[in-house]
């Protein structure tokens, strides 16, 4: 019970923190749109649709991943600190930031989510209940990876370059941007281990299943969504074990 | 019998060395009890180990080596029972400026597991004692210091603990507000029988105390009632500024046989009926004694007869 209000309380601030600030709305979803609209509009529409499902993940990666930068500046003012001496599970505490952040990276991208027949996809009303389920469990794992490197981190400057050098990276070689099919041998198993390209995948397959482009080879949707759900659930358990070393159990 | 609120037994903390900084060993050896219903003082020096005292009580920080207790609950073993029983006010804000101040209050009581209706009711009395009413609906952010010191006391409170933990919280406050703590401090110890313990390093609200441990360097150097501390140095106090302190203070042992400490270039004297001693010294040694000054004991003068150096020097070394 105890635990189930923590974990709430904690993501219902995560809620009021994100959509009380507009820049922060807009500014998650807005870059990726562009580019995606920009690239797609230059290379023609098979483009604009082949990198719909990579724009919805760097959305979500955008938003969740920022999101849980929040957790630098709650422990530089103190916040945090107020949370971790309370009766609170350690494992609540997590769950409630993850989960909160997981909840805006989904949220911003349902909002893309809509436009997917707009591009041609031919998905009907069970494709977009797989899709969702992927978003969503892409949502919490990207968040997951967040938190773990946010926690030991002093210093949002410091996040922004493990952004840059880690985290793009891994999307750019999720299948975002060209297929698994194309790349050389070397870069096809970085892919297979890449969690993101399960993501890429995943959405790829859900949105648009009788189209046997780079990803139908890959993975098939079920295998995704175990490999995305497996890769969740150990980063959560990660993360609490992190929380929790350091300081009185 | 009742267990102590707090109980210390050979309590030692030392941080590790960094990249940019040795070893530093925190608290030495450190024991103390502190009984159900005190308001209980750790005075000190900045660097005197106060912060770390307090993290450990506050279970945010585990001790190398002794045991801390609270109620009789070892912080280690039995941190999520300790936790339920403390209020734990730090130092640094832990408020979330984006979040309005009833928003605040309301985060934490769901943390200690208070909620629905009888949260709705108790941070609405909180707001209402601690004067914060007609602010509860503005952002955290936007408050003076002395009224998020307010409301960081009353979203302590909101579970009810039976133990008070705060961290220098005179600290940042101007007179009037430092004031009103203590009324507030005052008034939950005589309403609610809480035990109130509190670190600070300003002499007079040492004095307020019931009790109070002085550390000094990680150790502790006193402890007692802050009248009983002061008449352990018994009679006055009586400082000789000198030009040459040494000489002198050699001079009066030779004459009156008695030591002076010396303490930054000033000689001090502990004395019963020092008014009667001073026009002795003074015509004794004509032309070397610069300024002569007399007072009754403070919390200061314990902390240099104990230490054998100043309150404050302490400070300016340790940053």
């Amino acid at each position: 019970m105890n635990f189930a209000l923590a974990v709430a309380s904690l993501w219902e601030r995560e809620m009021k923190r994100f959509f009380r600030d507009r820049a922060r709305v807009i500014g998650a979803i807005a870059p990726p749109v562009l580019f995606w609209f920009l690239i797609g509009s230059g290379l023609g529409p098979k483009v604009l649709q082949y990198y719909f499902s990579g724009t919805l993940v760097l959305i979500v990666l955008f938003t969740a991943v920022f999101a849980t930068i929040s957790i630098i500046d709650d422990r530089k003012e103190g916040f945090l600190q107020s949370v971790l001496v309370s009766p609170a599970p350690r494992l609540a505490v997590v769950m409630g930031k993850v989960l909160g952040a997981a909840t805006v990276g989904f949220v911003e991208g349902l909002f893309f989510l809509v436009f997917a027949r707009a591009v041609g996809f031919p998905a009907g009303l069970a494709d977009y209940v797989w899709a969702v389920l992927v978003l969503a469990l892409c949502a919490l794992g990207l968040t997951g990876i967040g938190f773990c490197i946010a926690w030991s981190m002093e210093s949002t400057q410091g996040f922004h370059a493990v952004m840059n050098l880690f985290l793009i990276p891994l999307w750019m070689l999720s299948g975002a941007l060209f297929p698994a099919s194309t790349a050389p041998v070397w870069l096809r198993w970085v892919m297979r281990i890449n969690p993101v390209t399960y993501a890429v995948v995943g959405l790829q397959e859900a949105l648009s299943p009788m189209r046997a482009g780079g990803g139908a080879a890959f993975a098939s949707l079920s295998s995704c969504l175990i490999i995305l759900a497996g890769f969740s659930a150990a980063i959560l358990a990660f993360s609490a074990w992190l929380a929790g070393a350091g300081t009185a159990a | 019998m009742t267990a102590p609120a707090v109980a210390l037994k050979a309590v030692g903390h030392a941080y590790p060395a960094r990249k940019k900084s040795p070893a530093r060993e925190a608290l030495k050896n450190v024991s103390f009890d502190v009984a159900a219903g005190e308001i209980f003082g750790v005075l000190g020096p900045n660097g005197g180990g106060k912060s770390t005292l307090f993290k450990i009580l506050s279970t945010a920080l585990r001790p190398a080596s002794g045991a801390a207790e609270v109620f009789g609950l070892d912080v280690l073993k039995e941190a999520s029972a300790v936790r339920r029983r403390l209020g734990v006010v730090f130092q640094s804000p832990s408020l979330d400026a984006k979040l309005t101040v009833r928003e605040n209050m309301e985060q934490q009581g769901r943390l200690y597991g208070v909620h629905g209706a009888e949260l709705s009711k108790r941070v609405s009395e909180g707001l209402e004692r601690y004067g914060l009413a007609s602010r509860a609906d503005d952002y955290a952010g936007a408050l003076s210091g002395g009224q998020k010191r307010r409301v960081e006391l009353a979203k302590s409170l909101l579970h009810r603990p039976d133990l008070i933990l705060l961290d220098e919280p005179s600290t940042g406050l101007d007179p009037g507000a430092r004031r009103d703590l203590w009324e507030h401090l005052k008034d939950l110890r005589a309403a609610r029988s809480s035990t109130i313990l509190l670190t600070t390093h300003y002499m007079d609200e040492a004095e307020n105390c019931s009790r109070l441990i002085l550390l000094d360097e990680g150790r502790l150097a006193a402890q007692g009632t802050p009248g009983a501390l002061k008449a352990e140095i018994g009679g006055d106090v009586i400082a000789i500024g000198a030009e040459d302190p040494a000489a002198l203070g050699a001079r009066i042992k030779e004459r009156f046989g008695v030591t002076p400490a010396q303490v930054d270039g000033v000689l001090r004297l502990e004395r019963e009926n020092g008014h009667s001693f001073i026009p002795q010294i003074v015509e004794a040694f004509p032309g070397l004694i610069r300024s002569v000054s007399l007072s009754k004991p403070t919390l200061e003068d314990v902390f240099m007869h104990r230490t054998g150096h100043r309150f404050w020097v302490k400070e300016e070394e340790a940053r």
